[in-house]
């Protein structure tokens, strides 16, 4: 009896033991950067940077007052033409970004209009000028031949070989909100934020539309966790891997095309239930911007990158998978806790926050680096 | 006595009468036709239009745009060898970097051919972007550019696959691609100027690609530049030489005898300059419009231009060239003595000149005569033309031909300066507003119109104020564009046979026998429709179909429909057809709309040009989508 004891408390140890490290490796696991910020000071365009997108060695900043382009250590910036001898953006407020990976095109969705910067050129396209639907592009995205906006009166679809616009309102698709604010396309499937609207999605082989939205048709949230899609006030979505990850002023949300699975404050390591936007790395990680700082979920665990809400000293914070919490000593965090956006290149990640941007530079641990 | 007399007098009165029939007769036989006339013979002209060397040296194939062939002429006998079937209206040629395989473009099929040069057949089909023009292999023989002219960008086709693997944004009417020795860029130049805000400086771009990324790295901009045409590096790759044209459309024409309607040049480019320097070809009072086809000599001696409506080869030494570039600094392109410093002889050729090739030797130059159907053989130590290639077209010269030599011809301008070639680069448009008018800086602008198919839709002129075609085309003209008088009836008439032959090009957005997408049919109905959506009727007169009526979409008629500007004399404008509308921006009479959505979205704010305020804005894409299929 009692040697039975003996082995019980000795396997239960190994057990504690076993998950205790590999917790510890989890967390170890999680990405370090050392953090270098841009504001006006170092030639940022503006402090408020809407979107980030990265291209290579250049880097591109949306913000408040213009489009930003850092290259080969400098900054550059694109704001509407001041004669009728310039060539400049639609408008100074950049709201989203997208890159055509074929051509190295750049799209801006501004306050007013929708602008292509291709090797130098500029061009812009208004709902006076094209078929743009609106002037107030959020989301702008490229796949193929396809320029995808999400406007603030609807979807538009731009074929660049053909010059035909399309578009996708309350008409002709689910849409019961025009306020689109996202667009996320892929081969199979095209997924659109509508803010107040829930989710849409576009099925690029049988052309048809569905919508995602409150599992009761009633309270614009769900009400069961997990039941559907969290919130109908969506802000962003990221569809990679077949999987959607979408953000809402309200939580988050993962969906695999059969399941949901939501994400709350107050049961997951999100720092705060409004997002600005979400970008999924894989069917597993994703980046969250919130309002209290940038979040980084494996699939298990999740790391906080902020300034500390309170001191402001530079703060990371790691939940993991049992939900205990560990602050995690670092000596940078992003400019700002109020996170719009981020872009990725492998490691190397930039963050759009509502003063300044972040670089992060990803670092290894003793524990990575004795792993490689 | 009386009887006699009266008969006399009768007869007298007959014969004066029957004099008088002869001359209407004679004058009416004699006067230019106002509708297409002397319809053209079966003759099928070859019109030659660019050509390229085989890797031997050896063979010469020439692309004739009207015979949809390639002809090879054996370059030891100047004979004709051989000839392929192309597709519709060749226009460009390039070989693989072995010389294997001929690549040529087809404009009016969206296609390139590949003829196999051991065989001399065609191997296969590669699809293009709209209106396929120049193109080029890269050094490995993998990728093949091709220029598209109406689609405004760059196929880049894997040769491997044949597949179309990305399509590169170029400036507008994207013609001509080359190659840097070293294989790493291609530079392509347009045959019209970018859009750009209306009434301000013409602005071309030189699209440069990177040809390891297959990405557009560069567009330098080439300022009060409209149309460019071949583009050619050195062979050390230090000069780059484009043919340009420098209109000066936002001056009255009225200042002709000035040298104010074209300044025919060149844009050099590369280390051996600097930047872009832009230099003139033209003399003082002498002018060589239309510059085409450049070639530089393999020891970068020469430079050979050909001028497309001045039927000569301008020479130009190339060390006195860059010599006198870099001690005049400041632009000189406006100072038309300076070409005294480096234009060393101008050789007649024949009519329109384009493509321009060197032998392997450089000893002779090649110019392609495309209204001749022959190739010109110039001596380049003597400059003087040795022989002359017959391409075997046909021998009669009919009144369709005739038209079109007097179309692509600057003979009857002042000076030379210009033909109706220079504003309807190849018989289409310039895609520039003009200020035509002698009535003040800024007065009654016009925007170019396109020439296809033009028959039935009398009269011309935006204010409709010339009520056919010889009248267009005569005392318009000659009179008032070209400051000459010279076009006789005959030719006249020939003249217009032509512009009325020309057809319009394919459509790209409804192929042929294509039912109408649901948006081109949606907008069909808006363009149809009577009443408005708040279901009053629409008054007749304000209906698409009023005025866009009949099978060119006219009604031939003037009519005010709210467009005119301050600026205008009369805001009566003449209703424009709107077949092959889509190939025609900007729009509206003065091109101030610089899309189809702008004509509704921007200057129609009181539904006098249709009722369009109440569509929304998909519902107006519709519309245009339909129009586009015109």
């Amino acid at each position: 009896m009692k040697s039975r004891i003996w082995f019980a408390a000795l396997a239960l140890f190994v057990t504690v033991s076993l998950a205790a490290s590999a917790a510890v490796a989890a967390i170890d696991d999680l990405p370090r950067f050392r953090w270098e910020n841009f504001t006006t000071a170092n030639g940022l365009p503006d402090n408020h940077v809407f979107c980030v997108l990265v291209d290579g060695n250049r880097i591109w900043a949306g913000t408040d007052n213009g489009l930003g382009l850092y290259e080969n250590g400098a900054w550059k910036t694109l704001r509407p033409a001041t004669s009728p001898d310039q060539q400049g953006i639609a408008h100074q407020a950049v709201l989203s970004l997208a890159l055509d990976k074929s051509t190295g095109d750049v799209w801006a969705g501004t306050m007013g209009g929708l602008s292509r910067v291709s090797a130098g050129r500029i061009d812009n396209f208004t709902q006076l000028n094209s078929g743009l639907s609106n002037d107030i592009v959020y989301g702008v995205g490229v796949l193929g031949d396809f320029v995808w906006t999400a406007t603030a009166a609807g979807a538009s679809r731009y074929n660049t070989r053909t010059g035909q616009w399309s578009l996708f309102n309350e008409r002709n698709t689910p849409m019961y909100e025009i306020w689109t604010y996202a667009v996320s396309p892929a081969p199979d499937k095209v997924y659109y934020a509508v803010w107040g609207g829930g989710v849409l999605e576009y099925d690029q082989v049988t052309t048809r539309w569905k919508d995602y939205n409150d599992p009761d048709g009633e309270t614009e949230m769900v009400l069961m966790k997990d039941q559907g899609l969290i919130h109908e006030i969506t802000t962003s979505v990221s569809y990679v891997d077949k999987i959607l990850w979408i953000a809402t002023y309200f939580g988050a949300s993962r969906y695999d095309g059969r399941y949901w699975h939501n994400f709350l404050q107050k049961d997951s390591g999100l720092p705060s239930n409004f997002l600005s936007q979400i970008k999924g790395v894989d069917a597993d990680r994703a980046w969250f911007s919130t309002d209290k700082g940038l979040a980084y979920y494996d699939g298990a665990n999740w790391a906080v990158y902020r300034p500390a809400l309170d001191t402001h000293k530079p703060e990371m914070l790691v939940r993991d998978a049992e939900g205990k919490v560990t602050l995690i000593p670092v000596d940078s965090a992003p400019s700002h806790n109020y996170i719009l956006g981020v872009d990725f290149q492998g490691d190397d990640l930039w963050v759009a926050t509502a003063h300044g941007l972040s670089h992060g530079i990803r670092q290894t641990t003793s524990t990575q680096v004795s792993k490689k | 006595m009386r009887r006699e007399t009266g008969i006399r007098e009768h007869a007298k009165v007959v014969a004066k009468l029957a004099s008088i029939l002869a001359l209407v007769l004679a004058s009416s036989l004699m006067r230019p036709s106002a509708k297409a006339s002397n319809s053209p013979t079966a003759e099928r002209y070859l019109s030659p239009i660019e050509m390229a060397l085989s890797a031997d040296g050896r063979l010469i194939y020439v692309v004739c745009q009207s015979s949809n062939e390639l002809r090879v002429v054996d370059a030891a006998s100047n004979k004709v060898v051989s000839a392929v079937g192309l597709g519709r209206s060749p226009r460009g040629i390039a070989l693989s970097p072995g010389g294997r395989e001929i690549y040529v473009s087809n404009a009016n099929d969206d296609t390139v051919s590949v003829v196999d040069a051991s065989t001399l057949k065609v191997v296969r089909m590669l699809s293009t972007g709209f209106e396929p023009a120049g193109l080029i292999a890269d050094r490995t023989g993998e990728t093949l550019y091709v220029a598209n002219r109406l689609s405004n960008d760059i196929s880049v086709i894997d040769l491997k696959t044949g597949a179309e693997s990305k399509r590169l944004l170029a400036g507008r009417g994207a013609s001509y691609l080359a190659l840097s020795p070293d294989g790493k860029l291609i530079y392509t130049t347009h045959i019209y100027p970018n859009p750009g805000t209306w009434r301000t400086s013409p602005k071309s771009e030189l699209t440069i690609i990177d040809t390891t990324r297959q990405a557009v790295v560069e567009r330098r901009p080439m300022h009060n530049v409209a149309g460019v045409f071949h583009v050619t590096l050195s062979n050390d790759g230090k000069l780059g030489v484009a043919a340009q044209l420098r209109p000066k459309n936002l001056i009255p024409l009225a200042h002709v005898e000035h040298g104010a309607v074209f300044g025919n040049s060149l844009t050099l480019f590369g280390d051996d300059v600097g930047g872009m320097v832009q230099v003139p070809i033209d003399e003082l009072d002498r002018y060589y419009s239309l510059p085409w086809g450049v070639v530089i000599a393999p020891d970068k001696s020469r430079l050979f231009v050909t001028t497309g409506t001045s039927e000569s080869v301008t020479v130009i030494d190339i060390p006195k060239l860059l010599g006198y570039v870099h001690v005049r600094r400041e632009p000189f392109v406006n100072d038309l003595s300076a070409s005294a410093n480096y234009v060393v002889a101008r050789i007649a050729v024949g009519h329109n000149p384009r493509g321009v090739l060197l032998s392997k030797d450089a000893k002779k130059l090649y110019v392609a005569n495309r209204l001749d159907d022959n190739i010109s053989v110039i001596d380049t130590q003597t400059n003087r033309v040795v022989s002359t290639i017959d391409l075997g077209g046909p021998k009669t010269v009919n009144a369709l031909r005739r038209g079109e030599r007097l179309f692509y011809t600057a003979n009857f301008s002042f000076q030379g300066q210009f033909g109706c070639a220079n504003c309807h680069l190849d018989s289409t448009i310039d895609g520039l507003q003009w200020d035509l008018e002698p009535d003040g800086f800024g007065k009654d602008i016009v925007d170019n119109r396109l020439l296809e198919n033009l028959a039935g839709t009398e009269p011309f002129k935006w204010n409709g104020g010339n009520p056919d075609m010889p009248t267009e085309c005569g005392p318009r003209t000659e009179k008032f564009f070209f400051r000459s008088q010279s076009f006789t009836d005959n030719q006249l008439t020939d003249l217009v046979t032509y512009v009325y032959s020309l057809p319009n090009r394919p459509n790209r957005h409804r192929p042929a026998n294509a039912e109408l997408t649901s948006a081109q049919e949606r907008g069909k109905a808006i363009f149809e429709r009577t009443r408005a959506k708040n279901r009053k009727p629409i008054a007749e007169e304000n209906q698409c179909g009023y005025c866009h009526s009949g099978p060119k979409y006219t009604n031939q008629k003037q009519i005010d429909v709210g467009t005119g500007k301050p600026t205008d004399r009369s805001p009566v404008i003449d209703v424009p057809q709107l077949v092959g509308i889509s190939d025609s921006a900007p729009y509206l009479h003065d091109g101030s709309a610089q899309s189809l959505e702008e004509i509704w979205t921007v200057y129609n704010p009181q539904d006098r040009h249709g009722v369009t305020n109440d569509l929304t804005k998909d519902e107006l894409n519709d519309l245009i989508e339909y129009l586009k299929t015109l």
